[in-house]
């Protein structure tokens, strides 16, 4: 049901967010709840999935049905409850280290399912909530305590992936531009299948080297494509700081659903007669 | 139908050959022919990990009365071939004085057969076969048997054509002439092992394995969503659901793995729908930490546990009941929950619609323990008494007031709001939280919720459902034993009494929470308490053991898998016992 005068306050909870001063995640709740008022739904028909992190205390700061789940598995839990109830716009949140590294099997086999939600990933490089370890997606050379002089690992590129496994819709942003994430995330819940939206959201505590980000970021000079082959050239030459949306593919949405009609378990049962 | 001279009310027969070779269809053949004409039994399999090539095997056995397991001995055994047979024969031994039919083609039998005190009769299978166009050496082994007990020729071709209806006129009419050809070569033996006559019955027999009845009782408690990853010998209760969800607009979804089946059913039924998934022990080991998020966050739902031998992969197509100790007390931290257990495949409808019955009232996920014993036998029986529960999960009704999900109540049921509900917003919380569901790592919150979720299940009414008490119930010897050897455990309390020794059957199918002043009450004064169970530490007893002091002398029967304990295993060691 659309509800007319909504607002961005409409979709923020009276919870306190407990991100550090600074954090990009802040902006991201903002762009989050910015997003649902344009797209007119109500609040109790909006589900926020998450796992375990900073990223994914975002749920409880929202005014919709909220799920805080276990470390890595917000997207089975957010596609269970899609296909049970189709009527939901259901969005899944997550970090880098949730989304990529224990979720990673979940976000390749996400991409391929095509479930229609939206999957949002705050990418800061880094385990904030455990005070500051690597990543997938942080640099090869990143100093920690816990992988001294780095990890040594290639980093992650889940666009790329996000394409290779068959997401519907791709775009990343970068959290300080509020418009820009808006804009995206009201056409990504619009584009039906799985839309993934890799939004960069600075760690200002454990990579403060982070806060440069809003002068390296810049709007994608091509424009959106239909073609995973030319969308996959295009991220994996470019400097990791286009923002935009990248591809918005036709693939139709996961078949199955949950419906509510009348059982009748009669012919069931006659099965087993002999 | 006239008793034939002779027949005896227990027919039990092995048909062997190589994977591939139709051993198992011969007997599923056989077995619901006999359904068809009134009787009562069961087929297991004995099967290896490769699907062709390897051993296979159809154990059957025929009763007048309801068959609960299989038998130890056979009375019959028809070798197409003896290709590995080596490898598992050990587990089908000929009972004295038992007929073995094989192809004198096919080699010399293994020794165990050849060192039996048995009949053996030479039948070249395989050139009977070779006589029918398209004709096949499992159908020439259906007409042996249908022969030698006495099954009513109709039933059995009708089955056949049933079978074959796809496969066209011509197969169909050569697996005819094949239960033709075998059944006048068996007329010649001058043997026979004839099945008395089935009891006049009005309502037509169910023929359905234990996964199924777990689906179809699961189907029977409303759930509306699966989640699903492939496990032997779990695969066929989801395998079942598929079809049966989609026909009645539910829906089964085939996940990536057991950690996302587990979070995609918690998702479904965060959005008000039953929900289930069914896995063996290595998928459950996968699924603990999210079973952990569904007691914390008080999501309903159900998780079939098919049990195999373990630990690891163990050995994926036999039975075993060593999952006691992690579906109990797998979760970390304290997670209240229910955990059930099969005592037949007949009951497995049961379990499966009271675990999505317990489900959705206690707002808890509830763990069945089936095994592969009862999942994967398939028998006949009389169709599943309709069972009504008032399962409803506790509805949010808005009042104006700010809503708490984890609100403190008499019961410890709180209110559940389902996305949609206007004013019912909340988050669905793994921390420690609040009533209204904010995180919180305050003490007084951490103790009200944890006493809140004890007291819902511990205080909870189960009921006449926590088990049986059969037998002699005046009697001091009692044999108490959990799931799936409930059948084994019946039948020895039979020969018992048939044998003039009174004995008390003890079973149970609510296994956590512990009906322990139940039991105490019912033990109150016995003397002799064998504890029969499936598992090599006996974790049933130290189960037992630790909610209630057992009264009088307590033995424990009890082993691993791959070989299920027998009824005539349990006698014994009664008998022994009353011995001394």
């Amino acid at each position: 049901m659309n509800v007319p005068n909504l607002k961005a306050s409409s979709f923020k909870s009276d919870i306190t967010p407990i991100w550090c001063p600074g954090c990009g995640d802040f902006h991201v709740l903002l762009s989050v709840t910015k997003a649902l008022a344009e797209l007119g739904r109500a609040p109790e028909d909006i589900a926020v999935i998450s796992g375990i992190g900073c990223s994914s205390r975002i749920p409880a700061y929202t005014a919709c049905y909220g799920f805080h789940g276990v470390h890595g598995r917000s997207l089975a839990v957010a596609a269970g409850l899609k296909v049970a109830r189709p009527d939901l716009t259901v969005m899944a949140m997550s970090g880098d280290g949730d989304g990529f590294s224990i979720g990673g099997n979940h976000f390749l086999h996400a991409c391929r399912r095509n479930v229609d939600m939206t999957y949002i990933v705050m990418d800061n490089r880094v385990y904030g909530m455990t005070k500051g370890q690597p990543s997938p997606t942080t640099e090869s050379d990143w100093d920690s305590a816990l992988s001294p002089g780095g990890t040594g690992l290639r980093s992650f590129h889940p666009l790329v992936i996000a394409l290779a496994s068959g997401a519907n819709f791709v775009a990343r942003e970068f959290s300080g531009d509020i418009k820009g994430c808006t804009r995206t995330i009201v056409e990504a819940v619009r584009h039906p299948g799985f839309s993934f939206v890799e939004i960069l959201s600075p760690c200002v505590t454990f990579r403060p080297d982070e806060k440069a980000w809003k002068d390296q970021v810049h709007v994608a000079s091509v424009p959106e494509t239909d073609d995973p082959a030319r969308a996959a050239r295009r991220i994996m030459t470019d400097d990791g700081m286009n923002t935009g949306i990248l591809y918005r593919g036709p693939r139709a949405p996961y078949h199955a659903s949950v419906s509510d009609r009348e059982v009748d378990l009669a012919p069931l049962e006659r099965a087993f007669e002999i | 139908m006239t008793e034939i001279p002779g027949s005896s009310r227990n027919i039990s027969f092995a048909i062997v050959g190589t994977g591939g070779a139709g051993a198992i269809t011969a007997g599923s053949l056989l077995l619901e022919a006999a359904g068809k004409a009134g009787w009562y039994g069961l087929l297991t399999r004995s099967v290896g990990p490769q699907i062709r090539g390897g051993e296979a095997a159809a154990l059957v056995r025929l009763s007048t009365a309801s068959a609960a397991c299989m038998s130890k001995e056979f009375d019959i055994l028809v070798a197409i071939d003896w290709k590995n047979a080596d490898r598992f024969i050990g587990a089908m031994p000929v009972a004295p004085g038992g007929l073995v039919i094989c192809d004198p083609e096919a080699g010399p039998p293994p020794r165990a057969v050849r060192e039996a005190d048995c009949t053996l009769i030479e039948c070249p299978i395989g050139e009977l076969a070779k006589s029918v166009q398209g004709g096949r050496e499992n159908m020439i082994a259906t007409g042996l048997v249908a022969q030698l007990i006495g099954m009513p020729m109709d039933e059995l071709s009708a089955v056949v054509l049933e079978m074959l209806k796809s496969k066209g006129e011509a197969a169909q009419q050569a697996s005819l002439a094949c239960l033709r050809i075998g059944a006048e070569a068996a007329a010649a033996f001058g043997q026979s092992r004839p099945l008395a006559a089935p009891r006049p019955h009005d309502s037509k027999r169910w023929l359905i394995t234990g996964n199924e009845a777990i689906g179809l009782g699961a189907m029977r408690g409303g759930v509306r969503f699966a989640a699903a990853y492939p496990i032997t010998p779990a695969t066929e209760v989801l395998e079942y659901l598929a079809p049966a969800l989609a026909a009645t607009g539910g829906a089964l979804v085939q996940a990536e793995d057991e950690l996302a089946s587990i979070n995609m059913i918690i998702g479904a039924s965060f959005g008000g729908r039953p929900s289930i998934t069914a896995t063996s022990g290595p998928g459950l080991s996968l699924m603990m930490e999210s079973l952990g998020l569904a007691a914390a966050s008080e999501t309903p739902l159900v998780v079939i546990d098919v049990m195999r031998v373990g630990p690891s992969t163990g050995i994926a197509t036999k039975s075993e009941q060593s999952d006691l100790n992690i579906a109990v007390y797998g979760f970390h931290g304290d997670a209240p929950h229910v955990v059930v257990a099969p005592l037949s495949v007949s009951d497995c409808v049961l379990c499966g619609q009271w675990a999505m019955h317990l489900a959705e009232t206690l707002q808890t996920p509830v763990i069945v323990l089936s095994d592969q014993s009862i999942g994967q036998a398939r028998v006949l029986i009389d169709r599943p008494a309709d069972v009504t529960f008032l399962t409803r999960r506790k509805p949010f009704v808005a009042t104006g007031e700010p809503y708490q999900r984890y609100a403190i109540t008499a019961d410890g049921v709180s209110p559940m709001a389902i996305p949609g509900q206007p004013g019912g917003q909340y988050t669905a919380e793994g921390l420690t939280h609040t009533e209204r569901g904010s995180p919180s790592s305050a003490r007084v919150d951490q103790h009200a919720q944890m006493v809140k979720r004890h007291g819902k299940i511990e205080n909870f009414d189960f009921g006449d459902y926590w088990g049986v008490d059969e037998g002699d119930g005046a009697s001091d010897t009692v044999i108490l034993t959990w799931g799936s050897l409930t059948g084994a455990a019946r039948e020895a309390i039979d020969s018992l009494s048939e044998e003039g020794i009174p004995a008390r059957l003890i079973a149970l199918r609510q296994i956590s929470p512990f009906p322990g002043e139940r039991l105490k009450a019912l033990l109150a004064g016995t003397r002799r308490l064998l504890i029969v169970e499936q598992s090599f530490s006996g974790q049933f007893h130290r189960h037992a053991r630790a909610h209630i002091d057992l009264p009088g002398e307590v033995r424990l029967l009890n082993r691993e898998g791959p070989y299920n304990i027998g009824p005539e295993e349990i006698v014994a060691a009664i008998r022994e016992w009353r011995a001394q």
